[in-house]
């Protein structure tokens, strides 16, 4: 009860997104939430590392890839159903996220970010060489099969857009809502506190090795599961999902969405397509108004938008309920 | 994994030469990249993502001097002065103000600049590569060593590699601005109260780094063009370069260079599959075992 009182926004977005084709006079925006659900996913997955962990990883695309291929793979070879492919992407990602956050986490800041650069590089390599599964330079072309859902008397199939909105939906929800519960719990706490300062948590007794490494698996996952969703979105997988300059894309949403809410990487995810979308239709020169923006952001407006809008919230609370107010100086984030 | 054909050409002197000469050149251009972003990190402590753009521009120059006024060597000297002002114009407007924050807003500033760089590129000179010849002196018949012929080119670029790195390790140790740039790197502060500007040795640290940079792209530009994917193709390995190495070493960047040339250009033939692969393999190699690299120093 508690749960959902404090997180009524995530409730009430979910329940806008499933109801709103039901209102909604044309149903042309589907594919763009349904691309924005995704990344967003993507992207609060990495903030579990980042902003939560304090972990820099620039080599997350890996399990996006990961998930993205295994999914596509096991629904082209073999006759897993979706859920399970979706399963195995998880599953073989975590895996990976076990190897790699194990040596990972030995090393700190610099040295850190660029070795998980070099585990998601392996990955782009082993993607490009593997042609035999992964099609190589080309990718997953052809199409991903997408057998119907069957549960207990539903068949759903999933090929029809608005059904597959409403699964990710479903799935991108409740990942949310899983990812919620883990950072809001102690555990969660622990994180935050080794984000803040390693060196003391060590000193108070936490084994800061695991928590690392247990989050860097769920992150995993997590990030699996978009890759595997946006298999099934765009019909495809291709390498580049796992080239590092990709793999700064969510690093540049979570920037603007803001890093000290949940919420941020999902309003960035739909600032950074709408942002991309609009760029392109006007200019070929994308990366250029990218990289202005992001220096612009890193110099003048590091606060993201989701930040800024909170402040806003609990400032005019506290104006206007006074002693009653949530709002105490000095933020829990 | 071909070690038949591998074996075969490490044991016939003409294959063996030729992918060893090519092992050099490649090596030269990875040790320009990576001394400047070596020297960067050690001294300001931060990972340049757009110092393989550096050395792009640096390439583009060269093609800009060379298609203008028809000289090559002229270009040896614009080129790399005109990525260090570059790089000293970047310095002071955007770098400045990330000096000791967290490596995440190092990392997004940096990597800004890449993009706005590569696409700068691609708004001037267009999206296709700009091929620079190589100039009429190397064009003669090649030099012929153990049986095999080696581009005179290629031994440009090996004495003139060779000059740079023999250069910088003087400059870094035997001078009075190389001991105040190794101060600078060890302990700011107390450099400052001694009465140094240690603001304009930043400065004069990312220009040098960009020039070094910079010279490479012009001393590569002959054999690998002036492309707009040339500085994010280069700066992951360079900074493969500078890990393997170590940060702030000249030697151990030019050493870790050549193991980088040398598994390229053997790599192709030993293990075709995964001859890219095999780079990044190496460097989780010594961030596993020896994070510091070859000669640098230990972290704490």
């Amino acid at each position: 009860m508690n749960f959902i009182k404090s997180n009524s926004w995530l409730i009430a977005l979910m329940g806008l997104l499933l109801l709103f084709p039901l209102f909604s006079p044309s149903l042309s925006y589907i594919d763009n939430i349904t691309e924005i659900l995704i990344m967003a996913l993507f992207g609060v997955s990495l903030n579990l590392l980042l902003s939560y962990t304090g972990l820099l990883s620039l080599g997350h695309c890996a399990f996006f890839a990961i998930g993205s291929y295994t999914t596509g793979i096991f629904l082209r070879e073999s006759s897993f159903s979706i859920l399970l492919a979706l399963f195995s992407g998880c599953v073989l990602s975590g895996i990976f996220a076990l190897f790699m956050g194990y040596f990972c986490t030995r090393l700190t800041r610099f040295y850190f970010a660029f070795l998980t650069l070099a585990f998601s590089q392996i990955i782009y390599v082993i993607i490009i060489r593997w042609g035999r599964f992964t099609g190589g330079l080309q990718g997953l072309i052809g199409g991903i099969p997408k057998p119907p859902i069957v549960l207990f008397e539903w068949v759903i199939d999933v090929s029809q857009r608005l059904n597959f909105y409403y699964f990710t939906v479903l799935l991108v929800c409740i990942s949310f809502i899983l990812c919620k519960v883990i950072t809001d719990s102690p555990f969660g706490w622990v994180l935050r506190y080794i984000r803040e300062n390693a060196f003391r948590a060590q000193f108070i007794g936490i084994n800061v090795r695991k928590y690392q490494v247990i989050i860097f698996v769920i992150a995993g996952i997590f990030g699996a599961i978009a890759g595997g969703l946006s298999a099934l979105n765009i019909n495809g997988s291709y390498p580049e999902h796992a080239h590092w300059l990709k793999g700064a894309d969510p690093i540049f949403m979570i920037l603007i969405g803001g890093m000290k809410n949940f919420a941020g990487p999902i309003v960035g995810a739909g600032v950074f397509i709408f942002l991309n979308t609009f760029i392109s239709s006007h200019t070929k020169f994308l990366p250029l108004f990218l990289g202005m923006i992001l220096i612009f952001i890193v110099i003048f407006a590091r606060m993201g938008i989701v930040d800024f809008f909170v402040v806003k919230r609990d400032i005019w609370r506290k104006a206007l309920l006074g002693r009653k107010s949530k709002y105490r100086s000095g933020e829990k984030y | 994994m071909n070690i038949p054909d591998l074996l075969k050409c490490l044991t016939s002197s003409s294959c063996f030469i030729t992918q060893l000469s090519s092992a050099i050149v490649i090596a030269m251009f990875l040790f320009l990249a990576a001394s400047g972003l070596s020297l960067i990190f050690g001294v300001l402590g931060i990972g340049n993502f757009a110092h393989g753009s550096f050395y792009m521009v640096g390439a583009y120059l060269t093609y800009t001097v060379v298609s203008k006024f028809e000289c090559f060597w002229l270009a040896l000297i614009l080129a790399p002065i005109g990525v260090g002002l570059l790089g000293l114009i970047v310095e002071r407007l955007l770098i400045r103000r990330i000096y000791g924050e967290p490596h995440l807003y190092q990392f997004l500033l940096t990597f800004g600049l890449l993009l706005v760089l590569d696409d700068i590129v691609r708004l001037i000179y267009g999206f296709t590569f700009k091929s620079i010849e190589t100039p009429k002196i190397f064009m003669q018949r090649p030099l012929f060593f153990l049986g095999s012929p080696i581009p005179l080119y290629y031994i440009f670029v090996f004495i003139m590699g060779t000059l740079v790195a023999l250069g910088l390790w003087f400059i870094l140790s035997k001078t009075k601005t190389g001991k105040t740039i190794n101060a600078a790197a060890s302990d700011p502060e107390i450099l400052e109260t001694l009465g140094v500007d240690v603001r304009l040795i930043y400065s004069l640290v990312f220009a040098m780094g960009a020039m070094l940079a910079g010279f490479g792209g012009f001393l590569s530009s002959p054999i690998l063009s002036a492309t707009p994917g040339l500085g994010s193709s280069i700066i992951i390995e360079s900074f493969i370069v500078m890990v393997i190495g170590g940060v702030g070493s000249v030697g151990g960047t030019l050493i870790a260079s050549i193991l980088i040339g040398l598994s390229r250009s053997f790599g192709i033939i030993g293990f075709p599959d995964f001859e890219l692969g095999f780079v990044f393999f190496l460097v989780m190699v010594v961030l596993i075992a020896r994070p510091w690299g070859i000669f640098g120093r230990p972290l704490q």
